[in-house]
């Protein structure tokens, strides 16, 4: 077994990109998630990678991009105010199919906010925050470890899926220094190349498993790559035909992958009259919460979507019946999957907005409130 | 006309949709002639463009091609260039998404150097939406949203690009089809960050309303208000074709990859 | 081990962010769980800056601390924030130079010369975070010192090994002493009654 390592949770972001075999990083600085930059500018050039500190974190989005057509693998982090500025091009990456990966360490907002503190409150903005019907995927670490073992998965589901993966983070967690055992094996998915001859490739290619083979900028295969709506060739179109089975596929493709991307954890669920959900930092007070609850003898448990996008709807359905009480640093902002899935009134919320972590005891308190 | 360079089009994608008169199409003509007398690989040439009407050029070209959002060919670009320095990447802009909302970009590819041939087609009009005033826009004419002349003024896009530290500028325009095929091949040929104005004409969205009648009337004014370095200008809407400014300085890419080698030598 | 919970507080530029790192670092080391964060205000030196490091054999679930076992105060500042408002059962270590105005305490307190030692043996006070974090260790008496030491070779910045090895030398003596008196004391005073 590797050795227990003290990481902290930016470092290891940073090192399971590097497992994942990340070879580009484009970024702009930001607390508080500077610390993956810092941590990629000293690493890439060591292995023949490039890191780029651009303009801003549109640029950086960009970049990222590029670099990824070319068939390199493809980093960029940020937190909150400049994950608003990634959203133009990440409905780019988005639209054209372009794996990447983009790390969003939560602070309080909204607008510059409270730079130094953590939140939770871009759950709707990883989902929405770029223009158009689309689809996302997003993961949430609740510690230094799955901050590692996530950073790969996040590409390996980029690769796979052809898709802007966000891994979102939050202060607590990208600042907090825990032990790490690194795995001895790991899987590494790299992108389906296309085996045809350059004439018969279609990037595009509406295909029975909805993920076209991709061809590397440079490599001849000589396509287009735009962010207008595009027939198969990749051509731009606006024939409502071509557009409809572009968009159908485009926003169902995740749909045969479901039980591979959705990841969640479990605890005490079978006999729980009250189901906690909670994710990333938080789930860390809704566990220990939930743990002081079961010691009073109170029947409780916890779901903790690890992938809260697409939402792990039929996982939680599985386990309908029961009160809820969604666990958040924003104002209920996951909590809306819930009550869509449940209704209103089984679901409760504990939130906490002004940069503070829930502790264990306000969880125990509300559920004692709501049971 | 068209035959020799047939090979580098995507034939089927056309007609294009420029409006007929436009300046792009003899624009393109000449970059894509640059390319051929460059003998350049096809499957190593990367075109990047923005959005607008002459970001639609690279649709129609049989190269690695990426047609990206507003502003933002040049970030494009660079990743791919940083990423892959062996590749040729060209980036074709217009004025509105080169010096507006990408003057940014512009301004901080020009300070790294790094080795990206960018073409600014400039039309002095954002024509895609209708003409709307540009950073290009000359003082007091007329766009949609300058009814009664715009009161701002416009800059010189290779000054600009000059003073944050590109290494070759040169202008050319529609009319001097020859002259801008000629620039872009020295463009290419410079190691760092290479820019080329090519004045273009666009007589749908801006002709029509700065008293122009005709496009061969755009093209005239292209032609009388050119002067080439050592003539002086005859008055204030003149301006200079030819290289603007050349110079040395350590381009990005080449500095990153002797970043590596140190490193991989322990020094 | 049990679970033992520490806040260090001073002002930012006192090094204790990094001195909260390698006790975490010595956690690990010596095989327990580790847990270690920071709060800090955009200030990079002067402000208040407060480390937090949890160390214990069971899984940590909350990250930081709620009912620290050991505070270590810095400064003034520090002290009338995190010090002065303690429970009795909390150890709470000053620092005698800095935190000159302090609340009296019947016991669990200790006042020791952190700074005063960092300036006598190497001229000033950079490795004060170094012999505060020996202090600290050693009165909390779970960690091994080999494990504490091995930290501070790991995460010493480059070229201070030395001197932070010997600062945290001083820094464990000065704890165990000042541990071994008031445990004297405090039997005596127990005898008394």
């Amino acid at each position: 077994m590797n050795k227990a390592r003290l990481m902290q949770g930016n470092e290891a972001v940073a090192e399971g990109a590097l497992a994942a075999g990340v070879l580009f990083y484009a970024g702009y600085p930001i607390t508080p998630s500077t610390e993956i930059a810092e941590k990629m500018a000293e690493r890439l050039p060591l292995i023949g990678g490039t890191f780029i500190q651009m303009e801003d974190e549109i640029g950086s989005m960009a970049a990222i991009i590029g670099a990824s057509l070319t068939g390199v693998k493809s980093l960029t982090a940020t937190s909150g105010p400049g994950f608003s500025l990634k959203q133009e091009n990440l409905g780019y990456a988005i639209a054209t199919e372009v794996p990447c990966v983009v790390v969003n360490v939560q602070r309080g907002g909204p607008s510059t906010g409270l730079p130094t503190s953590p939140a939770q409150a871009d759950v709707m903005q990883a989902r929405w925050g770029t223009h158009g019907d689309h689809p996302i995927i997003a993961l949430t670490p609740s510690s230094v470890q799955e901050c590692y073992e996530l950073t790969v998965k996040a590409f390996n589901m980029a690769e796979e899926f052809r898709i802007p993966v966000i891994l979102l983070m939050d202060e607590v967690i990208g600042h907090l220094r825990e032990k790490v055992v690194l795995p001895e094996e790991l899987t590494i998915v790299d992108r389906k190349r296309s085996t045809l001859p350059p004439g018969d490739y279609i990037p595009y290619e509406n295909n029975e498993s909805m993920i076209p083979a991709m061809a590397n900028f440079g490599e001849g295969y000589r396509y287009h790559v735009t962010g207008l709506t595009h027939n198969e060739k990749g051509l731009p179109t606006g024939n409502p035909e071509v557009t409809k089975k572009f968009m159908q596929r485009l926003t169902q493709k995740l749909n045969p992958y479901l039980d591979r991307i959705q990841l969640v954890e479990e605890l005490y669920l079978d006999d729980a009259e009250l189901i906690v959900i909670a994710y990333g930092c938080t789930a860390r007070s809704a566990m220990e919460g939930v743990h002081m609850a079961r010691n009073l003898g109170i029947k409780v448990g916890l779901f903790r979507p690890i992938t809260i996008w697409p939402f792990p709807q039929e996982q939680l359905e599985k386990h309908a019946d029961r009160k809820y009480l969604v666990v958040e640093m924003n104002n209920g902002q996951l909590v809306g999957e819930i009550e869509r899935i449940f209704g209103y009134k089984a679901v409760e919320r504990l939130n906490r907005i002004d940069g503070e972590l829930i502790t264990p005891k306000e969880v125990l308190d509300r559920i004692r409130e709501v049971l | 006309m068209f035959n020799d360079i047939a090979q580098y089009f995507r034939t089927e994608t056309l007609p294009h949709i420029w409006c007929p008169g436009c300046g792009i199409g003899t624009i393109t003509a000449a970059i894509i002639r640059a390319i051929k007398t460059l003998q350049l690989d096809q499957n190593k040439v990367i075109f990047v463009s923005g959005i607008g009407c002459s970001s639609r050029m690279p649709g129609y070209l049989d190269f690695n091609t990426i047609h990206t959002t507003h502003g933002r060919a040049l970030p494009f670009a660079t990743g791919i260039k940083a990423a892959r320095p062996e590749l040729d990447v060209f980036v074709v802009m217009g004025d509105g998404d080169s010096t507006a909302i990408g003057g940014n970009h512009l301004i901080h590819a020009a300070r790294r150097n790094i080795d990206l041939t960018a073409i600014v087609i400039n039309n002095s009009i954002y024509g895609m939406t209708g003409g709307q005033t540009s950073p290009l826009t000359p003082h007091e004419k007329r766009g949609t949203t300058s009814p009664f002349g715009n009161l701002e003024r416009p800059f010189q896009v290779l000054e600009v690009a000059k003073a944050a530290g590109a290494t070759y500028g040169a202008r050319a325009t529609a009319y001097h089809n020859q002259l801008l095929t000629k620039l872009v091949m020295d463009a290419y040929n410079n190691s760092g960050f290479s820019i080329v104005e090519a004045i273009s004409q666009c007589p749908v969205s801006y002709g029509r309303r700065n008293k122009f009648k005709t496009p061969a009337d755009m093209l005239l004014w292209q032609k009388e208000h050119a002067f080439k370095a050592g003539q002086q200008p005859g008055g204030e809407e003149d301006f200079q074709i030819g290289e603007i400014f050349k110079r040395q300085a350590p381009e990005y890419t080449h500095e990153y990859e002797r970043l590596r080698q140190r490193l991989r030598e322990g020094r | 081990m049990a679970k033992q919970e520490f806040l260090l507080t001073g002002t930012g530029g006192q090094g204790l962010i990094l001195a909260a790192i390698m006790l975490a670092e010595a956690g690990i080391n010596a095989g327990q769980n580790v847990a270690q964060s920071q709060s800090y205000g955009p200030e990079a030196r002067g402000g208040a800056s407060r480390a937090e490091v949890i160390i214990g054999n069971e899984a940590i679930n909350y990250p930081k601390v709620e009912k620290p076992d050991f505070v270590l105060t810095l400064s003034q500042e520090a002290y009338k924030k995190y010090g002065l408002h303690l429970d009795n059962e909390a150890i709470l270590i000053v620092d005698n130079s800095q935190v000159t105005e302090v609340k009296p305490r019947s016991r669990n307190f200790y006042s020791l010369p952190i700074t005063m030692a960092a300036r006598t043996h190497f001229g000033s006070e950079q490795s004060a975070n170094v012999v505060a974090l020996g202090v600290v260790a050693s009165l909390s008496g779970k960690i091994p010192m080999e494990d504490v030491l091995a930290a501070v070779q790991q995460r010493a910045p480059r070229g201070t090994a030395e001197q932070n090895i010997k600062a945290l030398q001083i820094g464990w003596q000065m704890g165990t002493k000042a541990g071994a008196k008031q445990e004297s004391e405090h039997c005596q005073n127990e005898g008394d009654e």
